[in-house]
């Protein structure tokens, strides 16, 4: 494989020569530069940029060695998991924007957002944790080793020196566990306090500082070497449950507002020329260019060219829109069609999308953990431990003053939550990982208890339930006894060879059911809004709206005629989308007709929603598929079309205020209000590294059936947290008891709690598994399409259209 | 009985030694990705293992 890539042969670089380095010129703006770079002085520079075509161990070679590609380029360092390169230059030998050309040309583009140029960088947290770790399991093991001669009694041999000595090494080893590694848990149970809210993280502190505390003064009264084994033991073991419960999906961002969807640069025409430039720098009035397929920025006017804008992912509604000179385009919209020039009219952050996140929705924060199971439960928890340890302390005051200490620690030794402040985590932390299996990725653990409270779902229509692709596109013949009903091989050539030059969606959806053909087309023609015609092999074909090819003398047969062929002819009735006429030699021919698909199983997944669920169906699109959704849906499911990001938010909040918990299924930045507010905001996504609006789950759009399998499993999980917390409960019922009847001995101390710990661990994670395995069983894990290297891919994109 | 003293120390100088090569390997970052180093020693590399530093004058082999 090294040898593929030999740099003499510079393999890489004659492929995707057409980018222009003048592209990527906006990143040697000092402004963006600055905040893209990492590190810079006048020798050299960093700069870590995200590189999504980065899947294998190929690429990190490849990417590892981009010094023997340009001098001026040094040390690079691949992170895998993020898909990441922190890439070290020169900047007087290379500059940023040249850097950037020369990745793209060996095919990894820089992803590029709006977003990153606010992003502040992410914080060296990660490193702390490990060290809290790895001193809590330093002292854990070797207080331990010294502990265990005293358990069994061992130390007799060796006189009382050696217990002295154990005792004092083991608090000091102790120490800094329980100001460095235990630190959080002062903070947020301090935090806690404050607020005047019983979190978990009370008793746990309280419990903490009660085993130290012992232990120090048996070790000053020389009565034995405390309990600092059990103390960094579940320190530990805590930070570990921690750890697993935060280990987060790292190449899925699960945040992220409209200015991730935004390219970082556009193209502005200036008197002097066209220049690249930052978004951040636009300015009211700046006149820009627009070619196919990019992404319109700021809310504009429509100054020259043939608008055909997109706004599927902002709208939902899925046909595009067609503008003339002086209209008035929406931020978010993407140009299909020829080149255009607009004329900003409002800021970028203050366009009629950006407007959305200034709703309150977006504001509040919110407190995922306060709610949880295990809080619930603390609080109550916490004050019956308190009580149950006065209490005691109460009575031995009377019977035997002596005792009250001790057994008022003992209590709130033997307390300690450790169980149950695991149960939670390892719980969710198993379901997780099972759910990340089937590309179900849950932003992070009270998702999963939250998801099996849902009563209500609500889901979109365009790009969630439905998909524009190759299997939604029929073609109808007319009735006309001379002709063929359907397309002849040669036929379904021609006009797969003059489709193929349109880039207009439904030409590139008919191009994907005819199958790709390439002869020699003449005269070829598009008229936008209208049609393309073209003459291929001596025949002249058009293709268009039906006013279009009436304009041109054809005689036109309605959609409606259409449908009526179809039904006398027994085949399934196409359900009513768009359509295209096709004429030959000057004959009507026959229709395209253009419908949304639904997603494979999705009647299958709605019937089995709506036997448990209240179901809702929000569309930004249009009524022409009212009566479809409405017999898939049935009589008592809502369903709205024509709906406003805003709408769609406020019907959520009009649910939530009727006391229903929604979980909200979307795709596009229309939904991105919906899924915020919504108590589960699920985004489904076509491809897993390609933009995701703000969402609590991201999931591949393959494994949509699987949802109410999801729901299932995690009602499921939920249980096996009651379980969890209810065999805690009963060792912290039985520890408390003995303790509380002044009876409990170092050793059985020493002995429940690791022994409850464990046993929770092992039938939380345990059942989980088992459960997703049981539930999933049926289901195939999805399978990673073998995706060819970048380099290998021969050039099959078409050059843009100019 | 002062055998065991000695055993005591040289244990935890052991376990200390460990817990710093820890914190170091922490500070130098190694903990940070723990996938890709994974793969950096599946490609069977040429002979020449890391970049040059950076300098002013055109390397010999481009």
């Amino acid at each position: 494989m090294g040898q593929f890539y030999e740099l003499n042969s510079a393999p890489g670089t004659r492929i995707r020569a057409t980018t222009v380095a003048a592209r990527w010129a906006f990143l040697d703006d000092p402004a963006v530069r600055q905040k893209l770079l990492d590190y810079a002085d006048e020798r050299q520079a960093q700069v870590t940029l995200r590189l999504p075509a980065i899947h294998c161990v190929a690429c990190v070679w490849l990417l590892e060695n981009l010094f023997k590609l340009h001098p001026g380029i040094g040390r690079s360092v691949v992170n895998f998991t993020r898909r990441e390169a922190a890439i070290t230059f020169a900047p007087d030998m290379i500059k940023l924007g040249e850097l950037a050309a020369l990745l793209a040309s060996i095919g990894y583009e820089p992803e590029l957002t709006f977003a990153e140029t606010e992003k502040p960088k992410p914080s060296p947290l990660r490193k702390k944790q490990w060290l809290q770790i790895g001193l809590a399991a330093f002292a854990f093991g070797n207080i331990m080793l010294m502990s265990l001669p005293v358990y069994l009694g061992l130390d007799r041999f060796n006189g009382p020196w050696f217990r002295l000595l154990a005792g004092w090494l083991s608090l000091a080893m102790a120490l800094p566990v329980v100001t460095f590694s235990a630190s959080d848990f002062w903070r947020s149970a301090w935090w806690s306090l404050r607020q005047r809210r019983l979190t978990l993280e009370v008793p746990i502190a309280l419990g903490l500082a009660a085993i130290y505390g012992q232990s120090f003064f048996e070790v000053l009264a020389q009565r034995g070497p405390g309990y600092c084994d059990s103390l960094t033991g579940l320190i530990f073991v805590l930070l570990c449950g921690r750890l697993f419960q935060q280990k987060t999906h790292e190449c899925l961002t699960f945040d992220r507002d409209y200015k991730g969807f935004f390219p970082l640069a556009v193209i502005r025409k200036t008197p002097a020329g066209e220049e690249s430039v930052a978004i951040s720098r636009l300015q009211t009035g700046d006149r820009l260019v627009l070619r196919h397929g990019e992404l319109l920025p700021a809310d504009a006017k429509l100054v020259g060219g043939e608008a055909c804008l997109d706004y599927s992912f902002v709208t939902g509604e899925s046909e595009p829109v067609r503008c003339a000179p002086g209209a008035q385009l929406y931020a978010g919209g993407r140009q299909t069609g020829g080149r255009i020039e607009v004329e900003t009219i409002r800021p970028v952050a203050q366009s009629r999308l950006a407007a959305l996140w200034d709703n309150a929705a977006f504001r509040k924060r919110r407190d995922d953990d306060l709610d949880s199971l295990t809080n619930r439960y603390s609080r109550r928890f916490t004050k019956l431990v308190i009580g149950i340890a006065l209490a005691a302390a109460v009575f031995w005051l009377f019977r035997d003053a002596s005792k009250a200490v001790p057994v008022f620690t003992a209590v709130l030794i033997v307390a300690c939550p450790c169980a149950l402040a695991l149960a939670a985590p390892l719980t969710h932390g198993t379901a997780r990982r099972v759910l990340a299996r089937l590309n179900l990725f849950v932003k992070n653990a009270t998702v999963i208890e939250r998801l099996a409270g849902v009563d209500t779902i609500v889901l979109d229509k365009t790009g969630t339930l439905t998909t524009a692709d190759a299997s939604g596109v029929w073609f109808q013949s007319t009735e006309d006894r001379r002709q063929q009903a359907e397309l002849s091989a040669a036929e379904a050539q021609w006009i797969a060879s003059l489709v193929g030059h349109s880039t207009h969606p439904h030409s590139v959806r008919i191009v994907k059911s005819l199958g790709a053909a390439a002869l020699p087309v003449t005269g070829f023609r598009e008229t936008p809004g209208g049609g393309i015609e073209g003459e291929i092999a001596g025949h002249k074909i058009l293709l268009g709206s039906s006013d279009w090819l009436e304009e041109r003398g054809i005689i036109y047969r309605s959609r409606s005629d259409a449908a009526q062929i179809t039904s006398a002819k027994e085949s399934e009735p196409p359900h009513v989308g768009s359509c295209s006429g096709v004429a030959i030699d000057a004959k009507f021919r026959g229709v395209f007709l253009l419908e949304s698909t639904l997603r494979p199983e999705v009647e299958k997944l709605v019937a089995q929603f709506g036997g448990r669920f209240e179901l809702a169906l929000l569309s930004g699109d249009n009524e022409r598929e009212a009566a479809r959704f409405r017999k898939l849906f049935g009589e008592r499911a809502t369903l709205r079309f024509n709906q406003s990001p805003a709408d769609k938010l406020e019907f959520i909040r009009e649910l939530q205020q009727r006391g229903r918990r929604v979980m909200m299924a979307g795709d596009g930045l229309n939904d991105s209000g919906a899924l915020r507010q919504a108590d589960v905001g699920v985004a489904v996504v076509e491809n897993l590294g390609a933009f995701s609006p703000a969402s609590d789950v991201i999931l591949g759009a393959a494994q949509l059936p699987q949802l109410a399998e999801v729901l299932a499993f995690s009602r499921q999980t939920a249980r096996v947290v009651c379980a969890g917390i209810v065999i805690s409960a009963l060792y912290n019922l039985v520890g408390v008891s003995i303790a509380a009847a002044g009876l409990l001995a170092p050793m059985v101390c020493a002995v429940l709690m690791p022994l409850s710990s464990a046993t929770v661990l092992a039938f939380t994670c345990g059942m989980t598994a088992w459960s997703g395995r049981r539930i999933f069983a049926a289901v195939k894990p999805p399978e990673t399409p073998a995706r060819p290297h970048p380099l290998l891919e021969p050039a099959m994109k078409p050059v843009e259209a100019a | 009985m002062s055998v065991i003293l000695i055993l005591i120390l040289a244990s935890l100088g052991v376990a200390v030694a460990f817990l710093v090569g820890f914190i170091w390997a922490v500070r130098n970052g190694q903990y940070e990705d723990t996938c890709t180093p994974a793969m950096r020693m599946l490609a069977d590399e040429p002979a020449e293992k890391s970049p040059p530093p950076i300098s002013k004058t055109k390397p010999s082999n481009p």
